[in-house]
């Protein structure tokens, strides 16, 4: 496995091939990897991003603290609640508004559906790239549960623009709490399932233990952050250092594991998805009653000051650096994201691998080109 | 003048006068707790001062921006930068970057680049450092970073990308996210005007 191919690679060795991994494979969505091999082994990686990139960034600069609602969820609509809910602390922060507790357990609620349902898909992917194709095909069918209960609350499907400055856009409906009562209990069940077929499965065990081994100091160093981080013994976790909206009123752990290679970064998730479970169900039995949110108006004036907000997605932390000179429009928005933050670690992970190796390593480091592109 | 190096928060802060907060935010100190009297007591403010002071008394130059609960922004003067990073990081524990920003401020002529930087010290997890430096618009010119946080070689290039400002000694400013072939004003400076519009 490991070849000292390092010190003897040179770009004009006839033996190493240069070829271009994406960005039409099915697997990599929109993002190229440039790939310098020596018959059946990297040499060298190159991630080669911004084939979605679609200037979120400016857009926002164009668009009031409202109108930036729908299209900031666009980079990311697997995890589309926790993208909006770092945007709505930071212009919460800004105009100094204090949200209503129920609007609070509401956002809480709707970002662990939505970490669900991105962790869902991503270990869907991981075992279609794995070639267990029982994964992909449980995981898909079983995230649409979750969705469903995100559309009972938010009224949409999968861009649910519901988490909004000022609270979350509408309240739950009384049914909907006991579905989703009702799909934690199921879900826990399931999950029992997930680690008997896939994650105890010799298979998968062969495929991904010791593969793209990230340690702890070299994810530091990275600023590796979510579930890449804490699968190599990083325990960071936002919800936990920085308490926001009420996530100190919940008990839950932060899982963390030491090996750092691809099945711990995979099993992560899963882990991840036992605690945002647990979580649900405390903020569905103790919702507070209240209004949702404040009236903000359509235009709200947010002062000028800076903020920078952080929350836990799905993939990790979520950032938004939000300067406003006090006029109806962000000066200026920066949108951090975990994938971007992650990408360091790719080029590194993918020395001296096999070529098969490759969609493990990637995939497990839960990188969303749309996401990382913006 | 000898910084000590343990992360003990001091007890007694007085009201320093290197706390220059603008005036949008001197009203505003506790606006993330869920306490609506300002005079409650905030650790996590306190210990935010706290290593505000140890960077700005070492780095006379350098002033604080603004400081909330957790947060702080430092912004300081050219050429000073590297080395206040290096002191953030190795004895003030901010060693995990968190993205890098640019600001264009047009009207004042400049570009500002934004380093903020999260920590893995215990008890210190929740905190970020933003750390600034402002260039002349017409020479934005900054050393790379990346000797003290590796991870912000990529957010470095973005930056490069989208404000032009100039990372010196970074080993590959090609395009990340804008098309190879671009040729035009970086596109998040102000005087770029999208399509359209």
């Amino acid at each position: 496995m490991k070849m000292a191919l390092e010190t003897e690679y040179s770009p004009d060795a006839d033996r190493i091939m240069a070829v271009s991994l994406g960005p039409q494979h099915p697997g990599a969505g929109h993002f190229r990897i440039r790939l310098w091999l020596d018959g059946d082994y990297v040499v060298k990686a190159l991630p080669d991003a911004g084939y979605v990139h679609r200037g979120e960034e400016k857009m926002g600069e164009y668009r009031n603290y409202i109108q930036n609602v729908p299209h900031l969820e666009r980079p990311v609509i697997l995890d589309s609640s926790n993208i909006l809910f770092a945007y709505s602390l930071g212009v919460d922060e800004l105009m100094n508004s204090k949200i209503p507790s129920r609007g609070q357990y509401l956002r809480v609620i709707m970002s662990e559906i939505n970490r669900i349902i991105s962790h869902m898909y991503f270990i869907a992917i991981q075992g279609l790239f794995l070639g267990h194709t029982t994964m992909i095909t449980w995981c898909m069918g079983d995230r649409d549960f979750w969705i469903d209960l995100g559309e009972r609350i938010a009224g949409a499907r999968v861009t649910f623009a519901y988490i909004i400055p000022g609270g979350v856009r509408n309240d739950i409906p009384e049914f909907a709490i006991e579905k989703g009562l009702r799909t934690c209990d199921w879900f826990e069940k399931r999950m029992d399932e997930y680690e008997k077929i896939f994650y105890d499965n010799p298979m998968v065990h062969q495929r991904s233990d010791g593969v793209g081994v990230l340690s702890r100091e070299e994810a530091v160093a990275f600023g590796a952050t979510g579930t890449v981080a804490r699968a190599s013994g990083l325990a960071l976790d936002v919800r936990k250092d920085e308490p926001y909206s009420s996530y100190q009123d919940f008990e839950f752990k932060t899982p963390v594991l030491t090996q750092g290679d691809s099945w711990a970064r995979a099993y992560v998730a899963l882990l991840d998805m036992r605690e945002s479970v647990k979580i649900i169900r405390q903020a569905l039995k103790r919702l507070p009653q209240g209004p949702v949110r404040l009236k903000l108006g359509p235009q709200p004036r947010v002062p000028a000051g800076e903020a920078y907000s952080r929350t836990e997605a799905a993939r990790g932390e979520m950032s938004y650096y939000i300067v406003s000179d006090g006029s109806p429009r962000p000066y200026r928005l920066k949108i951090g994201v975990p994938s971007a933050k992650n990408l360091r670690a790719l080029p590194h992970l993918l020395r001296n691998v096999h070529v098969a190796d490759i969609p493990v390593i990637y995939w497990s480091l839960n990188y969303w080109p749309v996401e990382a592109d913006r | 003048m000898t910084e000590p190096t343990s992360k003990a928060s001091e007890p007694a802060i007085p009201a320093p006068p290197q706390v220059t907060a603008p005036p949008q935010q001197a009203k505003v100190p506790s606006n993330q707790s869920s306490a609506a009297a300002p005079a409650a007591p905030n650790p996590d403010l306190d210990r935010a001062k706290d290593i505000a002071d140890r960077i700005t008394s070492k780095y006379p130059g350098s002033k604080l921006e603004w400081v909330k609960p957790r947060r702080l922004k430092v912004s300081v003067p050219s050429g000073m930068i590297k080395d206040v990073a290096l002191f953030a990081r190795d004895s003030l524990g901010f060693d995990h970057i968190s993205t890098v920003s640019g600001v264009d401020w047009i009207a004042k002529s400049a570009l500002e680049v934004v380093y903020f930087v999260g920590s893995t010290a215990p008890g210190q997890e929740g905190f970020v450092l933003a750390l600034s430096e402002r260039v002349p618009r017409d020479n934005p010119v900054v050393p790379t970073l990346i000797e003290v946080w590796m991870g912000a070689e990529y957010h470095e290039r973005e930056t490069h990308e989208m404000f032009g400002l100039n990372f010196q000694g970074h080993p590959d400013q090609s395009h990340l996210f804008l098309p190879e072939d671009w040729n035009d004003l970086p596109p998040l400076r102000k005087d770029y005007v999208s399509p359209g519009r």
